[in-house]
């Protein structure tokens, strides 16, 4: 055996990932660091589209934490495979359409294949037992070992004397005693232990992270897929209604109206795959036409564009209307009065 | 002018960086890969990418609706 174990963390960005990371370094173990791109992590996009968060830091917290810590971080791009384990998850959905069992195991899996290329020895993951309702009870833990592949090559070292013995601990590679039992939902104790390790500073709470997890952007989704027939989606599906307004004013077509300047910078870059509508004569977003329209439906998202213009109190606005082969027209319309916006339209709001 | 370049404009990080990093894996140590990004966030993530592998950010140049980062492989594959 090589004179230093290797393990690969993967490392979310969160405080429990950076916590097991360190309790295992600190234990003379080679650790580098793995984040998966799933397509629905909140790093980095929102910030990046909506002017309001421009003047927050764009941080991305698992890179972050990967040089606190000191370790290489490999981000890998796993959008295309994932897909499965959203649309067809076998353990199901948490309360949204977050399939977090089927996604831990998901990770998992991917990173022992990452760990057997790149000769690495064991795998290290922040889970603690009974922390998430979906993905981290007690009972989930063997799951992800046994469906992951992973096995006792998994070690949790933050709940790893709560949990059977680990081939590293066997092996030598590392002391069980000097890991730790942390259980349950409270964070104080991993708090404590940051502040023990001399972290002043760390990420919120990983589960925030990601989309699925978020009410809106499931309903959001749930539409998407309602109207396709189907649980399909490509990377700018996840990147649409990850911004503006969305309505569906009739079940076969939606506007997607940007809400800020930023957001109609962003949706600039999608108006030539959507028939799109901008105001004329007065201010107003960019809206985009997803689904098939006829004249009347086109009349309609005219006038509610207008409505979502600084319009809204005139008679009438000129709204300009492109459709995907470049042609423009325009169309004088008054604006949709706010008792005509049925509640239902609004998707995921 | 760096001999390699990688164009990532329009793309949303993380995904700058992922490319940068499939790129500078087939680069050799001392080679420098010039990045165009549109994501102003490229410009903090792709240099911490670098640090934590060895890696050098050599210069930028920020423009109004692009930057270009200028990177240096480091002596360890990534």
């Amino acid at each position: 055996m090589k004179e230093k174990p290797r393990a690969a963390a993967l490392i979310s960005g969160g405080l429990d990932s950076m916590l097991a990371v360190r309790v295992i370094q600190e234990q003379g173990v080679e650790v580098e660091g793995i984040n998966f791109f799933t397509g629905f992590c909140v790093e980095g996009h929102t910030h990046a589209i909506r002017q309001r968060d421009q003047k927050r830091p764009k941080r991305n917290n698992a890179l972050w934490v990967a040089e606190m810590l000191g370790v290489p971080l490999h981000m890998i791009e796993v959008v295309d495979e994932y897909k499965e384990v959203l649309t067809n998850p076998k353990h199901g959905y948490g309360s949204n359409l977050n399939p977090c069992l089927d996604c831990k195991g998901f990770m998992v899996r991917k990173a022992l294949e990452w760990m057997r290329e790149n000769n690495f020895d064991f795998l290290i993951t922040g889970e603690v037992v009974g922390q998430r309702p979906k993905s981290q009870k007690r009972q989930d833990m063997p799951i992800i070992q046994r469906e992951s592949g992973a096995e006792d090559l998994l070690l949790r070292p933050l709940s790893a004397k709560l949990l059977p013995e680990t081939y590293p601990e066997r092996a030598g590679w590392v002391d069980r005693e000097r890991l730790y039992d942390f259980n349950g939902r409270s964070r104080k104790p991993q708090m404590a232990l940051a502040r023990a390790f001399g972290f002043e500073e760390w990420a919120q709470p990983a589960g925030g992270c990601c989309f699925l997890t978020d009410a809106a952007y499931s309903a959001k989704l749930s539409d998407l897929w309602r109207s396709r027939g189907a649980r399909q989606y490509d990377m700018d599906d996840i990147m649409l209604l990850k911004v503006g307004r969305h309505l569906r004013p009739r079940p076969h077509f939606k506007l997607v109206i940007a809400r800020e300047e930023g957001e109609t910078r962003f949706l600039e870059g999608y108006r030539k795959r959507f028939t799109h509508l901008r105001t004329v004569s007065h201010g107003g977003p960019l809206t985009l036409v997803d689904g098939e329209t006829d004249e009347d439906d086109l009349l309609l998202a005219a006038r509610l564009a207008a409505r979502f213009s600084s319009g809204r109190a005139a008679d009438r606005v000129r709204v300009s209307v492109t459709d995907v082969d470049g042609v423009t027209r325009e169309m004088d319309v008054p604006p949709l009065p706010t008792s005509a916006v049925s509640a239902d339209w609004y998707v995921g709001a | 002018m760096a001999a390699h370049c990688l164009d990532v404009r329009g793309l949303l990080c993380p995904m700058p960086v992922i490319r940068t990093q499939a790129r500078v894996n087939q680069l050799a140590p001392g080679e420098e890969l010039e990045i165009l990004v549109t994501d102003p966030g490229a410009l903090r993530d792709i240099p911490a990418w670098c640090r934590v592998h060895g890696h050098e950010v050599i210069a930028t140049e920020e423009g109004r609706d692009e930057t270009t980062i200028w990177v240096r492989v480091g002596g360890a594959a990534p």
